[in-house]
């Protein structure tokens, strides 16, 4: 990991911690949390955010290790500081979950979010549309004469730009899957 | 070996392994194959209770005055949602218990059968951990995972949802030693660069506190030993919260008394005004701290709590030490020794002169009376009177609840419980029969008042029932005192709802449950009538009218610092925001 890339409130690299929970700035961090793939496990970290109060702006799940039962779940959320140090802490007391990552804090990631989009038009719009498509290295994955799906894969910033421009030409419908993310390096 | 055996017969023998000596229970639909398992055997004694609620609260007894879990048994449904309180009480106060649960069989799970409720999703925030086992092959080793779950780490209450076909079919029994418990092992040892850092702070300061909690006696009684020899050896001034009282006893020369929201004078001031504050085991409760921007402004502050989330949660702290509190106190112990045993002797000489001056106001005094009986004189008689018995005391919720904190004295850990976290009213007459099964010999007092003691007095009949001669000690003011108390200092004295109409007389509700009834209004009349009680072999339903309009003091009002204590009911004084410093 480089040391420059260490953003701001990151505590991974400094025998202190920096960050004042007193401080009132919300934070956007990307959590990744491994749990045991077992019924109810996922009910009982969303029940931890809705019950203390914690804000969801993205989730995703899904096993990552057949063989040894392990769930991924990703996670972003906004607060404070002291409010984000303490979803780590309370995510890492469960009983079924093996680690919690913050991966905002502990260095530089990838994140990516895939998105399904349907535009529905005719003529220029139509062309555009494909244009557009082309420009953000989307892919068309379903095509009528009057439409196409679109499938995109990219920061979710990404995603939303491209589904404003799609807006005014017919976008009818779209999918995303939340945010996926992995730190970078080893 | 392997053992093939029933799904509700491995219950019973995975209790047996766990050392299970007493369940607290009640049958239904959903567990008869389990009890018809408990009618054959004669190891593990059940206790019928006669609401599921009481169970749950005797099994928090059980476990509080012995350390050990306690383990309550109820049906589907109605038996499971009546757990419930019971089950958030365990998790706000850290209390180890095992709730088993019947449900439906699993293929009609979802179909809105009878009795069919979704006990693990309704249960899964108020408790540690639970399981619904679907394969009668996982469920031995479930038991024995949930015993490891609820016991390790920072106690707390879990629950095992078992279909009713579950228990009927067959499998290998899995012993505690072949099951798995590898994934949840919470660190117990601090790090030890922080605990030495902790011992350096305490040798240079001059106002030095220990603020205890709950975690002390969860810890063990190696651990309240340890913190007894510590504060003996610096000198160290010890507070502790309402769950932590005990751990440190009150005849020590280092005790100041309870602190918090009716705590004493003594111990607010002293947090207040401390230089150095280790809280131990305790978490920073909002009825401890008062308003947090005021919060011990001169303290550097060291916190020792198992439970990482703790830290930091309410206050922010300098040194954050995670690990058990037997196991932190007695590697400081050990690092301070090494170092030479070194404390501030001067600091530490003026800081005790300044608490000497604050204890001369007398903060638990109250006027005197000679014709009706002060709730706290009661408290006072009792407590002397009850001194030489090997005792035990729990309480209901309330005003009686505080007054007893101030005026009962603990000088051993698991000797008072208390529905601390939650202010659960109806918690202590059942967990007073959870503590005299586990004791029989003992002395258990429940301190309750009679509004609270209503809410669960059912469970008289499961006192006559297995003989526990529990001594129900009602101070009975015919109010919601402490709402009362409420609505006089903060909503204009108007008394919404807060008096008791239409109560029994609880006399002859004594005799209606075939024990004693004792009702005493005279304070002439008390010692007698506290001796009448001791002295009965078998449960005491003891109605001692008190002065109804007796408020509990000091009181720090919510969202008021430590150092604006109420000292008296003198409202315009409050009003006017005087501090009484």
């Amino acid at each position: 990991m480089s040391a420059l890339n260490i953003k701001k409130g990151a505590t991974s690299h400094s025998a202190y911690d920096l960050r004042d929970s007193h401080m009132q700035v919300e934070e956007s961090h990307t959590l990744a949390v491994i749990v045991e793939n077992e019924p109810g496990v996922l009910a009982r970290v969303i029940g931890l955010f809705s019950g203390r109060g914690y804000n969801i702006d993205s989730l995703t799940v899904a096993e990552v290790d057949h063989t040894g039962h392990r769930s991924r779940i990703t996670i972003v959320t906004r607060g404070t500081p002291a409010v984000i140090d303490q979803i780590e802490k309370q995510l890492s007391r469960m009983v079924p979950v093996h680690a919690v990552h913050d991966l905002t804090a502990e260095g530089p990631s990838v994140q990516r979010e895939l998105a399904l989009i349907k535009v529905v038009g005719k003529g220029d719009a139509r062309i555009e549309a494909l244009r557009l498509c082309e420009i953000f290295r989307a892919k068309v994955v379903d095509s009528t004469l009057e439409s196409f799906i679109f499938e995109m894969t990219g920061t979710p910033e990404k995603i939303d730009a491209f589904a404003d421009l799609l807006r005014p030409l017919g976008l009818s419908e779209i999918a995303r899957t939340g945010v996926a993310a992995l730190s970078r390096g080893f | 070996m392997t053992r093939s055996m029933t799904g509700a017969r491995m219950v019973v023998q995975a209790l047996k392994d766990q050392g299970v000596e007493v369940v607290f229970g009640y049958p239904g639909g959903a567990v008869l194959p389990i009890y018809d398992e408990i009618f054959q055997q004669n190891d593990i004694r059940h206790i019928l209770v006669r609401h599921e609620q009481g169970a749950v609260h005797m099994a928090e007894g059980y476990a509080r005055s012995t350390g050990k879990p306690g383990v309550a048994l109820v049906t589907s449904g109605p038996g499971a949602t009546n757990a419930v309180t019971g089950l958030t009480d365990a998790l706000m106060d850290s209390i180890p218990i095992i709730v088993l649960t019947g449900q439906v069989p699993t293929f009609m799970i979802g179909t809105d059968g009878f009795q069919e409720a979704d006990t693990v999703g309704i249960t899964r925030p108020c408790t540690k951990m639970n399981w619904l086992v679907k394969d009668t092959a996982k469920l031995s080793e479930t038991i024995h995972q949930a015993f490891h779950v609820a016991t390790q780490g920072r106690p707390g209450p879990v629950l095992i949802d078992i279909p009713k076909d579950v228990q009927f079919a067959t499998s290998e029994y899995v012993p505690p030693s072949k099951a798995r418990t590898d994934h949840y092992q919470p660190k117990v040892k601090g790090d030890l660069d922080a605990v030495t850092r902790m011992v350096e702070m305490l040798e240079t300061a001059e106002r030095p506190l220990f603020y205890t909690g709950g975690g002390v006696i969860n810890s063990g009684k190696a651990a309240s030993q340890l913190l007894v020899e510590f504060a003996d050896a610096t000198g160290i001034p010890v507070t502790s919260t309402l769950m932590g009282l005990g751990a440190y006893p009150a005849s020590g020369k280092g005790w100041i008394g309870m602190l918090g929201m009716h705590g004493l004078y003594e111990a607010n001031l002293a947090m207040h005004g401390c230089d150095l504050m280790i809280n131990v085991g305790a978490r920073f409760d909002d009825r401890i701290t008062g308003r947090i921007s005021d919060f011990s402004p001169k303290s550097k502050k060291i916190h020792i709590d198992i439970d990482a989330s703790s830290i930091n949660k309410v206050i922010r702290v300098d040194l954050p030490i995670v690990g058990d509190v037997g196991h932190v106190l007695e590697d400081a112990l050990k690092i301070w020794k090494a170092r030479g045993r070194k404390v501030n002797k001067e600091g530490i000489a003026k800081w005790w002169a300044q608490i000497e001056e604050w204890k001369k106001v007398k903060c638990l005094s109250y006027e005197p009376s000679t014709t009706t009986i002060k709730p706290q004189y009661a408290l006072e008689r009792l407590e002397a009177l009850t001194k030489g018995y090997d005792r035990y005391i729990t309480t209901e919720v309330g005003q009686h609840q505080m007054w007893a904190a101030q005026f009962l004295g603990f000088d051993a850990p698991n000797r008072w419980m208390t529905s601390g976290g939650l202010g659960t009213m109806g918690y202590g007459l059942p967990a007073s029969i959870g503590v005299q099964i586990a004791h029989p010999e003992a002395l258990v007092i429940n301190v309750a008042g009679e509004a609270s003691w209503l809410m669960n007095m059912q469970e008289m009949g499961t006192a006559m029932q297995f003989r526990a001669p529990v001594k129900q000690f009602i101070l009975n003011n015919e109010r919601l005192g402490m709402v009362r108390q409420w609505q006089e200092l903060l909503h204009g004295e108007r008394y919404s709802s807060s008096w008791s109409e239409s109560l029994p007389d609880f006399v002859k509700l004594a005799e209606a449950f075939g024990c004693k009834g004792i009702q005493v209004s005279d304070p002439k009349d008390l010692d007698d009538a506290i001796l009448e009680m001791l002295a009965y072999d078998g449960p005491v339903i003891f109605d001692c009218r008190v002065e109804k309009h007796e408020n509990c003091f000091p009181m720090i009002p919510s969202g008021k610092p430590h150092n604006e204590m109420l000292l008296s009911a003198d409202a315009s004084a409050f009003k006017s925001g005087a501090v009484l410093v």
